[in-house]
């Protein structure tokens, strides 16, 4: 089998459970054409009827999903770019999140909302948003930010199973860069587990999306100094996995959290204060975070996004200088 | 009892009446039943034993003509706060309404979770709502595509106040409905405050029904006021809706006789005069003035009727107080669902 990108595993996976479950829908802006990214590219002509466009209108694309799901089906919504979701926060967070909880189980939600997110693109202050902090500070919703194409094809089914609303980020810069032989691959297939991709006993490096990559890139070149990297691909927001994360950073006693996000109230903040409280007494140096400035959002110009978003070689030197502690 | 308020009234019709004179005693009842509860509810909350009411008094009419123009089992319910009286319709009882006042453990709503007259029973159809307004409309849109793919033949009733017409989800979910020609029925209790708010400071149109237009929806005012008006032009809508004509916006021009909630002071806005006005067109008095006069029923019958009623909210409440709050670890749980 050929190795797949992460746009054909989501595609994939978005057919294999139209395939098998008929209550399984698409919707969302541009999806029967396809989908700017090509998502859902075939899939109109396949399942007549089940791909439907929505007006340009998140809220109206979350709420109607809310209302499907409530009443039984399985909507998969699709959101264009993670950065125009917060037009439907409300619908998220006041309703969707909330839906089992204020009903103590009598109602609940099997509801996908997938969405493209992260830098890279030059897609300016509009088009590289990171969401999970904003999203994964809400109980009742789960977040899912898978990095390999085995897991968002595995990721992506598990979450349309799920009878609670799951919120899917894909990492658009990762789309057509990242490929992967699905066969013989490990394939996360509950949500709310971490994973440790890598092992070394330096240094741990915590990350998700494409900054998972370039933390993998940079432990390759620091394998070859002599460095050893401890390496957790996140997988999921919330749940959060504290045991892995626990167990990564114990094994080295040195963590780097890594996002794209801006600093100040990034998830990689409850990483840490997660490790801090949990696993103190082995830590043998400061817990470090490498993330975006703390500026409203990613600029447009190639200049200045490489400036914003982290990379191997920034990771690399934080690792050499966590190393050296 | 619900079932039996939307039987068929082929032949039973009273003269002058679309429903039957076992219909009417009902809504009579219903209308009754549904001012007694708020007005047992605030008297709790004046003595300490409930937090929170807020009311739909004044309305009951606006709320138990659409109900019974409707089928509870097959149709969905999207509320919002004030439709204590739509829940009644659709099988509510009055020892369940307590609960919900009251925060208990066994409400069926929400078992305490959220504050009082937050809607919801998947079982009767009925969506959960939260404070938030309009955002349930959007979720009648859903319902309807939903039962739409799946053949099956409903309408979903979303109601609203005039106030929450103003929210883009109203906007959305009426849009997203005709473009789709999904069975909702957009139901607005006009009740011509949001709180302090009148409606000229919420639109620059003078009815909420202008709106509906805008989006290419059959629109229509109706009085409020009156629970026969109501309850014929819901039926007509929904049972076009249901056939597959589309969604109907129905606003009902009613009056809120109490203030926005039981915190509130209305005194500060509202002038008395305007009060004592709409006081004299109070939905309930309309309505036992008509059936006595058209013969439906005679005085004695219908203060008998109300005299049952009152006993069954005074048992209500007393059998309600004495059930059992949550526990406060009950705060937890029920995050997520489990299993698929």
């Amino acid at each position: 089998m050929a190795a797949v990108t992460v746009l054909e595993a989501v595609r994939g996976a978005l057919a294999e459970a139209m395939e098998r479950d008929e209550r399984v829908l698409v919707l969302g802006e541009d999806v029967e054409a396809g989908g700017v990214f090509r998502a859902t590219d075939g899939l109109a002509k396949r399942f007549p009827g089940r791909v439907i466009d929505t007006p340009l209108a998140e809220s109206s694309i979350i709420g109607v999903s809310i209302g499907l799901a409530h009443y039984g089906m399985r909507p998969v919504a699709e959101i264009q770019f993670a950065d125009f979701i917060h037009a439907g926060f409300d619908q998220l967070c006041s309703e969707a999140s909330r839906w089992c909880y204020r009903t103590c189980g009598d109602a609940w939600l099997p509801m996908v909302v997938r969405t493209p997110w992260g830098g890279g693109v030059h897609g300016g202050q509009h088009h590289s948003q990171s969401i999970e902090a904003y999203y994964g500070h809400m109980p009742g919703i789960k977040v899912v930010v898978p990095s390999f194409p085995a897991d968002y094809r595995s990721l992506l089914l598990a979450a349309i199973d799920d009878p609670n609303p799951v919120l899917f980020l894909e990492h658009k810069r990762t789309y057509r860069l990242i490929r992967q032989e699905l066969e013989g691959a490990p394939a996360e297939t509950v949500i709310g587990r971490s994973r440790i991709v890598r092992r070394g006993d330096d240094v741990t490096v915590i990350a998700w999306g494409l900054m998972l990559h370039e933390s993998l890139a940079a432990a390759e070149q620091l394998a070859a100094e002599g460095i050893g990297c401890t390496v957790v691909d996140l997988l999921s927001v919330q749940p959060l996995d504290r045991e892995t994360i626990c167990e990564a950073a114990k094994a080295t006693g040195k963590v780097l959290i890594v996002h794209e996000d801006t600093l100040t109230g990034g998830f990689g903040a409850e990483i840490a204060a997660t490790i801090a409280e949990h696993a103190f007494e082995f830590l043998d140096a400061p817990i470090r975070r490498l993330c975006g400035p703390d500026v409203p959002a990613m600029p447009y110009h190639h200049a200045m996004e490489a400036f914003f978003m982290p990379d191997r070689e920034r990771i690399a030197a934080a690792v050499r200088e966590l190393a050296a502690y | 009892m619900a079932s039996a308020t939307n039987s068929e009234t082929a032949g039973g019709a009273h003269p002058g009446y679309p429903l039957t004179r076992a219909q009417l005693l009902q809504m009579y009842r219903y209308m009754v039943l549904a001012r007694r509860l708020d007005e047992r509810m605030m008297t709790l909350q004046r003595q300490g034993l409930a937090a929170f009411v807020i009311a739909g008094v004044g309305q009951e009419a606006a709320q138990v003509g659409a109900a019974m123009a409707l089928r509870p089992g097959v149709d969905y319910l999207a509320p919002y706060y004030r439709d204590l009286a739509v829940n009644l319709v659709f099988g509510m009882t009055a020892r369940e309404a307590m609960l919900n006042a009251l925060g208990k453990r066994d409400d069926p709503n929400s078992h305490g979770r959220q504050m009082p007259a937050h809607w919801g029973n998947r079982e009767r159809r009925v969506v959960t709502q939260s404070s938030v307004v309009a955002t349930q409309l959007l979720h009648a849109a859903g319902i309807a595509l939903g039962a739409r793919l799946r053949g099956e033949e409903l309408v979903v009733f979303a109601s609203c106040g005039e106030g929450s017409t103003s929210r883009g989800d109203f906007h959305e979910a009426l849009n997203f409905a005709s473009i789709h020609r999904l069975p909702v029925i957009f139901f607005v209790e006009n009740n011509g405050y949001a709180i302090s708010e009148r409606t000229e400071k919420e639109m620059a149109v003078p009815h909420v029904a202008d709106r509906g237009r805008a989006y290419g929806i059959p629109s229509a005012v109706v009085d409020g006021m009156d629970a026969v008006a109501v309850y014929q032009t819901v039926k007509a809508a929904a049972d076009q809706s249901r056939r597959g004509g589309g969604p109907h916006l129905i606003e009902a021009k009613c009056y809120r006789l109490w203030p926005h909630s039981s915190d509130d002071d209305d005194t500060r806005y509202r002038p008395r005069a305007e009060l004592e006005e709409w006081a004299k067109k109070d939905p309930l008095v309309v309505l036992r003035g008509r059936l006595m006069e058209d013969g439906v029923a005679a005085d004695g019958e219908l203060a008998q009727l109300e005299a049952e009623v009152e006993e069954e909210v005074r048992e209500a409440a007393q059998w309600a107080l004495r059930q059992p709050d949550p526990a406060p670890e009950d705060a937890l749980g029920y995050v997520f669902k489990e299993g698929g």
